[in-house]
């Protein structure tokens, strides 16, 4: 009986040990990897590495994607004849659906002055395929360009949309500064 | 009109595009090819919308959620001893962690964060992930799984769905638990190399928790759910990378939840109560081998040992062409070597993206050749830890130890509280309770 709570005695003490090397275990590589820990980060895409390849409209967890166009106004030329607005080769350069880019009309074109027209993106329709992005790129001043907007995204441990970025456009940012902008705002910030 | 008149207009703007397209590549850097317009009317240009993400104060309150759901289901399930509470912890976090917070960041994912903190050196884990990751360890160090009782969703999710579970052979339930290991070992190669977040990209519930994926993966995880009606907690038992860690700090635990309340009788009523088979007999008064046997059997498996984690590391090192391949780098490199020796380019869009970028290939051939060196490496570590682990567990099977008594197995028991109703003990201390 005495042998056997001995026994019990040494068990439980190796046992503490064991618990306390591991808790010190833990609590050293938390350290250690908390040492260089950094503030909370959200996912973002640079816009000057995106080659709108149109995946953020379609591998997005949500179903209707957390990317979006924006659009950087202080960058724009505000054209009449604007390559993210118009199809190629529409045969009349006006607001109507069939010579549109946007395959969900989601750009709104607003007078401002001859010879003027503000561009805005209406949020609730873009599906983040950046075919205006593209025709902006190409044509006009890329003021048009794509970006993870977080009250959508549900900043994923691993963006569904990262994993298959053709050009390594994805990368995590710290969320107090979490947008990657064109323009003044891009360098102010 | 036909369709084949093309306005002159037209014509002007189409070439002009189709020029641009071609030169688009050179032209991208170019500053603004329309000058800022100066505006007569007095219009004022926007700002460009930027909601901001979830506050890192939300973050952290997560963090303080989680420690407090730990410690409640601790108390429940060690001191209280109410599975009906334990029960309702579940729900809180299937709602909670589940469907408020849509599944991100959980504890069972974090281990790749640390996985990657540990061994690349360009990533940084926030705190909060940190947190995640440690605290349920902690807590389990000191009062078992109770993490996984109640506060971890998926965990919770199961077993809300558990209706009717059938029990599963001792020894099956032993070999589909392997798989935990090797799962546990290729998503820690696969983070710490920077390939993928394996544990992420195939977790059964996150598409149950935010009501949609793809259809392959809502088929996966609805097949799930349907067979966790029927086997309890399967990816629990047989998948859970985080339950092996889990599993370790549990067989260390400080206290733990115990089936009866006062001392076993040996009754045996709450034999086949536990439907994860997670219930040690006491052991038999006749052991199936002699102490000499034993003892035989015993040197020669120490022997096999390390000869396991040779074969497995071996084994495992010789893979690294094949398992390099989840790493973006090393698969984008493949296709354009295979693009220069057929004498074809851009035949996918991450082939035609890398050749536009300039980058020469030799570059990223060189990349991808550190990184299959780093997957030789891992290679090796991974096939080493399934060969001890193979040699551990074959021990584990010739190493008796005596008791008297029915006790959880403590590295398999997610302490849900299923047992105590089973116990007369238990209802006699209910009893007492009602009479003071």
């Amino acid at each position: 009986m005495n042998n056997e709570k001995e026994k019990l005695g040494r068990r439980e003490f190796i046992k503490d040990a064991l618990r306390t090397m591991t808790a010190a275990v833990i609590g050293g590589m938390g350290g250690f990897i908390g040492g260089r820990a950094a503030k909370n980060t959200v996912w973002q895409l640079d816009p000057n590495k995106c080659v709108q390849c149109e995946r953020c409209s379609t591998h997005c967890v949500l179903t209707e994607s957390a990317v979006k166009c924006v659009h950087a106004y202080d960058v724009c030329g505000y054209c009449q004849l604007c390559g993210g607005y118009h199809r190629p080769g529409a045969k009349i350069q006006d607001t109507a659906a069939e010579n549109q880019l946007c395959p969900t009309g989601a750009i709104q074109r607003t007078y401002v002055e001859n010879p003027y027209y503000e561009y805005t993106i209406t949020e609730a329709l873009c599906n983040g395929c950046g075919k205006c992005v593209k025709g902006c790129g190409a044509f006009g001043n890329g003021s048009l360009y794509l970006q993870v907007r977080h009250d959508r995204c549900l900043n994923c441990n691993e963006c569904a949309i990262a994993t298959v970025c053709p050009s390594g456009a994805y990368q995590r940012v710290p969320s107090d500064r979490p947008y990657i902008l064109k323009g003044q705002q891009g360098q102010g910030s | 009109m036909s369709r084949a008149v093309v306005r002159p207009k037209s014509w002007v703007m189409f070439i002009l595009l189709a020029i641009c397209l071609i030169n688009s590549a050179a032209l991208a850097q170019d500053p603004a090819r329309f000058p800022k317009p100066e505006f007569e009317s007095g219009y004022q240009q926007p700002p460009t919308q930027t909601p901001p993400p979830r506050s890192t104060g939300r973050e952290w309150m997560d963090v303080f959620v989680l420690a407090v759901a730990l410690g409640l289901t601790s108390y429940f399930a060690l001191k209280k001893r109410s599975r009906r509470a334990i029960w309702a912890m579940a729900v809180f976090s299937v709602i909670y962690f589940g469907f408020i917070r849509e599944g991100c960041v959980c504890a069972v994912g974090s281990l790749q964060n640390v996985s990657a903190a540990l061994f690349l050196s360009d990533y940084v884990i926030p705190l909060t992930v940190l947190a995640f990751f440690v605290i349920p360890l902690i807590f389990t160090l000191f009062f078992g799984r109770t993490f996984c009782a109640a506060v971890c969703p998926l965990g919770a999710v199961q077993d809300l769905v558990m209706v009717k579970p059938v029990p599963v052979a001792g020894w099956l339930q032993e070999v589909l638990g392997l798989f935990r290991y090797v799962y546990l070992g290729f998503a820690v190669l696969f983070a710490a190399t920077g390939s993928a977040f394996l544990i992420c990209r195939y977790d059964p519930f996150v598409s149950i928790f935010r009501m949609g994926n793809d259809f392959g993966m809502m088929l996966y995880s609805i097949g799930f759910v349907a067979l966790s009606i029927f086997v309890a907690r399967p990816y629990c038992r047989f998948l859970c990378p985080y339950g092996v860690l889990l599993g370790w700090m549990s067989q260390l635990s400080k206290k733990h939840l115990t089936i009866t309340p006062d001392s076993c009788h040996v009754c045996r009523l709450c034999e086949t109560s536990c439907p994860m088979g997670a219930i040690d007999k006491p052991t038999p008064e006749k052991l199936p081998v002699t102490r000499e046997q034993g003892i035989r059997r015993l040197g020669v498996l120490l022997i096999f040992v390390p000869v396991m984690i040779a074969i497995g590391g071996g084994t495992f090192s010789r893979l690294d062409v094949f398992l390099s391949k989840m790493h973006p780098t090393v698969s984008l490199a493949e296709k354009i070597d295979l693009e220069n020796r057929t004498g074809t380019a851009g035949t996918t869009v991450e082939t035609l993206t890398f050749r536009s970028s300039g980058t020469p290939a030799e570059t990223l051939f060189a990349e991808a050749g550190i990184i299959r060196k780093r997957f030789r490496i891992g290679g090796w570590l991974l096939g080493g830890f399934l060969g001890l682990i193979l040699g551990v567990k074959l021990i584990g099977l010739s190493i008796f130890r005596t008791s008297t008594e029915y006790e959880p197995n403590r590295a398999a028991c997610f302490s849900c509280g299923r047992c105590f109703s089973y116990c007369p003990n238990e209802h006699q201390r209910l009893e007492n309770i009602r009479h003071y």
